[in-house]
């Protein structure tokens, strides 16, 4: 009986253990936002093969994909992300601020503010730029109808408010009322204000809306691409550098013990192979060496350092009842 | 009930009451009130005395008006419709009635977001309807006559499913008789049939209500959110949201669920009334 016991117990204790040691291979979730999608496809199929070349191991990298604020909220309220790529900090700033799960000096442990890639805010318009627009200032002409998203309910458009705000410093001496003048002139223009990115962009490609859409560089880059002849990018004389951010999230990555793999996928994404990548999906690489088959203007791109970081700029433009909002006052 | 166990003697017809009842009782409690509870209760954690002047801020007062405007009107045409689509598809006898019976639950069933972006689509100034209409200088998309529009939508088939049985369970001879009687088609419809089907049309016409006051989805792609203007309440809850306004989120909430919740109110207990009446007569 005993040594039917023992043999039993055998069986079923590596019967127990067998997943566990198949679980060795390990998995990474990535909370990223809408239009990362195609990048982070390509980027994952690579990385994950190197990872095999260089380990031995065999990861798999899921992928969650979503409005930027959303995605940062569902980390906040428990999915657990080992890893987020973010449209901008204030969102992982947040997760940061409301659980605790990184800490405040994220930014920092990676280079150039843990933004691997960047963008900036452009000009899609219709083939031929029936219009004229050309700059910011073409804009604000009567009948000229702006497509983009309410910077309170899209973190993208917070970038597009900012690269107009930031124009009308540079036109007028840095005139604070000026600015606010122009920017809503601006959004006087807007005949609908659609509740995220991707919703303005659909607005203004599927349903005609429009003479200009303020769009992020790769996603005009995209659309240019998918309906070739229908739109022109126009690159203003200035914009914004838009910074999307990517973190470990420590707590998530080390009850998963995913740490180490976490901080190589991101560390990657600074690598060459990874930038030319990025460079090829329309977002701008930071290392300079880089060349692919995309055309970046060059422009002068003010950070949102200059506006004294994303707290200082929630609370002075996109809070309740701040400049945002004091554009659409009752007449 | 198993009479041995004396605990509770009934004579429900349905079956195993406590077990009934306490499934029952658990499952409201974990589905509905919790969850409603949890939002009453972030609320109050919320600085209310910057939380107040916003409430009653042009532009939140301008979003709950839309909100409730646009739901009481699209409930309104939903009743008049759905009574109508209800009495065809009890009454009348024709081929393909099974597919409009089929039709009336679409809206229910299909994504919210892709009704939205049909809406908006078809009423937009390129789409078939918008086209027409804007010719006709008649703007349907990005106003809240569209916002009504998307409401109507999803809230029509509560308000056909509230009436078609009763309307199914009344006697042909009810109307027969009144004719018979000399009455003519519309006098038999308003002073025979109507009277009867008041309850249930209430009744749609709260389902409906309620649906439009927290729609979200479909409203979205169509109503071109610009506050003071098409900006509708649910939108406002968002924007709180993308600001990490929990506290503010659920009081916004909460105003929506209290005003809500007593509209609602109103009219069940109006239409108790009515159905009491329509029994003692």
């Amino acid at each position: 009986m005993k040594p039917m016991f023992a043999a039993l117990a055998a069986v079923s204790l590596a019967a127990a253990l067998a997943p566990i040691a198949a679980r060795a291979d390990q998995t990474l979730l990535n909370v990223s936002y809408d239009p990362t999608r195609e990048f982070y496809a390509a980027y994952d199929a690579q990385f994950v093969k190197d990872w095999k070349t260089k380990t031995g191991e065999t990861i798999t990298v899921n992928q969650s994909h979503g409005g930027s604020g959303a995605q940062a909220r569902a980390v906040i309220d428990g999915l657990e992300a080992d890893v987020v790529t973010l449209a901008l900090a204030y969102d992982i700033d947040a997760i940061s601020q409301k659980a605790k799960l990184l800490p405040p000096n994220w930014a920092t442990r990676l280079p150039d503010n843990a933004s691997p890639y960047t963008s900036t805010i452009v000009f899609l318009v219709r083939k031929g730029n029936p219009k004229h627009l050309h700059d910011w200032p073409d804009l604000v002409k009567p009948g000229i109808a702006v497509i983009t998203a309410n910077p309170k309910t899209s973190g993208g458009a917070r970038w597009n408010f900012l690269a107009a705000y930031d124009y009308a410093l540079r036109a007028n001496d840095k005139s604070e009322a000026k600015a606010g003048s122009y920017v809503k002139a601006l959004y006087a223009n807007v005949p609908v204000l659609d509740s995220g990115s991707r919703g303005a962009t659909t607005t203004f490609t599927e349903r005609g809306i429009g003479d200009v859409l303020l769009a992020w560089e790769n996603e005009a880059i995209l659309a240019v691409k998918e309906h070739p002849g229908d739109y022109e990018i126009v690159t203003p004389s200035s914009s914004i550098l838009a910074e999307p951010p990517v973190s470990v999230v420590d707590v998530n990555a080390d009850k998963h013990g995913t740490r180490k793999v976490a901080e190589a996928y991101l560390h990657e994404l600074y690598a060459p192979w990874a930038q030319r990548l990025e460079c090829q999906f329309g977002y701008r690489p930071r290392r300079h060496d880089i060349t692919c088959e995309t055309h970046f203007a060059q422009l002068p791109l003010s950070t949102i350092a200059e506006f004294g970081g994303w707290d200082a700029a929630q609370a002075k433009f996109f809070a309740d009842g701040a400049v945002f909002d004091q554009i659409y006052q009752p007449k | 009930m198993r009479r041995s166990l004396g605990l509770i003697v009934s004579r429900d017809v349905v079956p195993g009451r406590t077990l009934a009842l306490g499934t029952t009782i658990a499952l409201a409690t974990l589905a509905v009130l919790m969850p409603l509870a949890v939002v009453v209760l972030v609320a109050t954690t919320a600085d209310w005395r910057t939380l107040g002047p916003e409430l009653i801020s042009p532009r939140m007062t301008a979003a709950f008006r839309l909100t409730f405007g646009a739901s009481l009107a699209a409930a309104l045409l939903d009743v008049v419709c759905g009574t109508y689509i209800a009495w065809v598809l009890v009454r009348r006898r024709f081929t393909g009635i099974a597919l409009l019976d089929a039709l009336v639950d679409v809206p229910l069933a299909i994504p919210t977001a892709v009704a939205g972006i049909a809406l908006a689509t078809l009423y937009g100034a390129h789409g078939w309807a918008g086209a027409f209409l804007e010719a006709h200088g008649l703007h349907v998309a990005y106003t809240p006559l569209g916002i009504g529009i998307a409401l109507a939508f999803v809230g029509l088939p509560f308000a056909v499913r509230a009436v078609a049985p009763v309307l199914a369970a009344l006697p042909k001879e009810y109307e027969e008789a009144a004719k018979s009687l000399g009455a003519n088609q519309a006098i038999t419809f308003a002073r025979v049939v109507l009277p009867q089907l008041v309850p249930a049309i209430l009744a749609g016409f709260a389902l409906a209500l309620a649906r439009g006051l927290g729609e979200y989805g479909s409203v979205l792609f169509i109503s071109g959110n610009l506050p003071l203007r098409t900006e509708i309440a649910p939108l406002l809850i968002m924007a709180k949201l993308e600001e990490y306004d929990y506290q503010g989120a659920a009081a916004i909430a909460t105003v929506l669920l209290l005003s809500s919740f007593s509209l609602l109110l109103a009219i069940a207990a109006l239409q108790r009334r009515l159905t009491a009446r329509s029994v003692r007569a």
